[in-house]
């Protein structure tokens, strides 16, 4: 069993990491950390840096959590690495960062975090940030 | 005075506000190019050149000029923020510049790179306008078999100096060659491989064949390594410069501008070369050499300065002769072709209003550019945010749109995707893409020049080399076909001579050396980014283009020489 988190360097990536870090040391499982890019540009700013990644990964070790960073580049969506995640750690949980959203940009650009709600078999929880 | 009062007509013609906006337009799409990498300002102009049948030649030119230095100013971008040269003519510029920005001083790196790039451009079209009529007075005199001399060196020096390796360079320019010969002879009407298809009778369109090579074959080139880890960019706000940069800058600038432009003009100069000799100056020089590799302020300034430089220099010829030394001015020479403009050295005598407004709109977008590009170094960084395919589908339409257009016919699609294909395989297999179009675009003209020749010599093959330019001409050609070897026993005679030793790396004895010596200074990591259909110095252009490391965000910093 495993948590699973949707983390991109940004306040919502940072606020759904947080949280999943105290689920994570509540229930005392593996949390497993998807940080995705499709690789289709040059650069991508949602793509976590290594000073990044190792930033979380000291904070992980500080806090004694058995974990794992993966940073697919398979040209999938965010949303489908993190469900494709779900399905091999079997995950207990997947937490997302919900950022602020216009319906009709959602229409146009679609949305990983609703992808996430409607397809993950197990209890998602969507975080906010600054909350 | 009678060059400073066509200047002027050149300014009244160019200072038009649509052809200042069409100086616009060319100096925000050159610098949105030259930042990309893999796209250039030579396959933009290319994809622009059928759009432009409806404007006038002189705002076509305007905007081609705005775009062949805007890509220069470009590339810099890319490579001080981003470690991977937009263009292949500031690979040196990431050398120091992104060390610089990696030190934080992102800001100070692309200040003195755009600084840089206005006063060297600004000097060296200064430097055309004096030079380009005495060159074209030099060039009336010149008959048919001296101009052929003169080709066959521009063809054989830019295909023999450049790129990775010699074999494949003119297996690049034979390509190029026999494209051009496609279509019915115009002197005896015989036809030449056309495979009896009456379609192929009058040749190959230049644009096809050069939007083909360049915008097909690099999208497909791209498409075959769609996904690639992203890399780190650094954030930058508005550039700018204190005191102790402009101080240190200043002689690089020139330095660099002096090696440029003389660099530019020479047939197989190009703007790697000068680029990679500045670094090497300025090192050498510098009063802070400690600094060198951990960004030194007078790595960027010469480096770039160079580059712009050169690209005034190979207007140079491009205008005066009709012999371009580079892609882009390749393409321009076919845009030249396509406005049923002869280019050569009757062109300033017959078309002298365009050629004046091309000069003085080539201050204009120096200065624009100027204008535009501090302000707008974040905005640009924003551009490497376009998902590849979006940017590539847009290529594609355009080069498709602009293939049919020329001739209204369906069969250009299928010479587009069959010489796309070949575009793809050529940089799949590291061949260099400059000699083919030049072997292309000057071949055929080259052709005419022979056959006159001949005809005046009544098929004796001695009227070659009747003229004494002709004869010192082929001279130097074969000084720089022999010059691998005579430099093999230079070596051989005297181990080790003394010259410039590169961060431990093996001697360099003189220019032709330069682009071998490269492997040894710290190269930034092109990696996957810069096709190899960019012509890189050597050193940045591994031998096995298709086994590229795609890990361009791990340098190898060069101490492991071997």
């Amino acid at each position: 069993m495993s948590i699973i988190v949707g983390y991109v360097p940004t306040a919502e990536g940072t606020a759904a990491l947080d949280r999943a870090i105290t689920e994570a040391h509540k229930s005392q499982t593996r949390l497993v950390i998807i940080n995705s890019s499709r690789g289709d540009a040059i650069v991508d700013k949602r793509y976590a840096q290594a000073a990044d990644i190792n930033e979380v990964t000291q904070r992980l070790e500080q806090a004694g959590i058995d974990h794992l960073v993966l940073q697919p580049v398979r040209g999938n969506d965010a949303a489908n690495e993190v469900l494709e995640a779900a399905e091999k750690y079997r995950a207990e949980l997947i937490v997302i960062g919900l950022r602020k959203r216009t319906p009709v940009g959602k229409l146009i650009m679609g949305s990983t975090a609703q992808q996430i709600l409607l397809e993950a078999s197990c209890p998602v929880l969507a975080v906010k940030a600054g909350a | 005075m009678d060059i400073l009062s066509s200047l002027m007509d050149g300014f009244a013609t160019a200072l038009t506000p649509m052809n200042l906006l069409y100086a616009f337009i060319g100096v925000l799409l050159g610098t949105a190019v030259g930042v990309l990498p893999g796209i250039g300002p030579a396959m933009t102009v290319a994809l622009l050149l059928p759009v432009t049948t409806v404007l006038e030649p002189t705002s076509a030119f305007i905007m081609f000029a705005g775009i062949y230095y805007g890509g220069m100013y470009g590339g810099s971008t890319t490579s001080i923020l981003l470690n991977t040269p937009g263009e292949s003519s500031s690979v040196i510029t990431a050398i120091e510049g992104n060390k610089m920005a990696k030190a934080g001083k992102a800001a100070q790196a692309l200040a003195t790179a755009a600084i840089g790039s206005f006063v060297a451009g600004t000097i060296g079209t200064t430097l055309l306008v004096v030079f380009a009529p005495i060159v074209v007075q030099f060039a009336v005199s010149l008959g048919s078999p001296s101009y052929f001399a003169i080709m066959i060196l521009a063809l054989l020096a830019v295909t023999a100096v450049l790129g990775a390796s010699r074999l494949r360079g003119f297996a690049s320019l034979g390509l190029g060659l026999a494209i051009g010969l496609v279509g019915i002879d115009s002197v005896t009407g015989q036809r030449r491989l056309t495979f009896g298809q009456p379609l192929l009778a009058d040749g190959l369109d230049v644009v096809v064949v050069a939007v083909a090579i360049f915008a097909v074959g690099e999208a497909l080139w791209v498409a075959a390594h769609l996904r690639r880890t992203p890399l780190q960019i650094i954030p930058v706000g508005r550039p700018w410069m204190g005191k102790q940069d402009w101080k240190r800058s200043w002689k690089p600038w020139l330095r660099g501008t002096a090696l440029g432009f003389p660099f530019g003009a020479l047939p197989a100069g190009g703007a790697e070369i000068p680029t990679f000799l500045s670094y090497v100056t300025e090192k050498r020089l510098s009063k802070h050499p400690e600094e060198f590799g951990k960004g030194a302020i007078e790595g960027v300034a010469g480096p770039e300065a160079a580059n712009n430089a050169a690209a005034a220099g190979t207007l140079t010829p491009m205008l005066a002769l009709g012999l371009p030394t580079n892609a882009t001015a390749a393409v321009m020479l076919a845009a030249f072709v396509q406005f049923g403009i002869q280019p050569g050295p009757l062109l300033f005598a017959n078309e002298g209003p365009l050629v004046w407004a091309l000069i003085a709109s080539l201050f204009i977008g120096n200065t624009l550019l100027l204008l535009v590009n501090l302000p707008l170094a974040p905005v640009w960084a924003k551009l490497l945010r376009l998902p590849r395919p979006y940017l590539y589908a847009g290529i594609l339409f355009f080069a498709t749109l602009g293939a049919y257009a020329v001739n209204l016919q369906a069969f250009d699609l299928v010479i587009l995707l069959v010489l796309g294909a070949l575009g793809f395989l050529m940089r799949r297999y590291g061949l260099p893409v400059l000699p083919l179009i030049l072997g292309l675009i000057l071949g055929p003209r080259a052709e005419g020049q022979l056959r006159k020749t001949l005809q005046l010599s009544a098929g004796d093959v001695s009227g070659l080399w009747s003229e004494p330019i002709a004869v010192v001409v082929y001279i130097i050609v074969a000084l720089v076909l022999a010059w691998p070897l005579l430099a093999k026993l230079w070596r051989r005679l005297r181990p080790r001579t003394a010259g410039l030793v590169l961060a431990g790396g093996p001697a360099v004895e003189g220019p032709a050396a330069g682009p071998a010596a490269a492997p040894a200074v710290e190269g930034p990591a092109a990696g996957p980014y810069l096709s190899p259909a960019v012509e890189a110095p050597a050193a940045e252009r591994p031998a096995d283009a298709g086994r590229r490391r795609a890990d361009a965000t791990h340098a190898n910093h060069g101490e492991e020489n071997p």
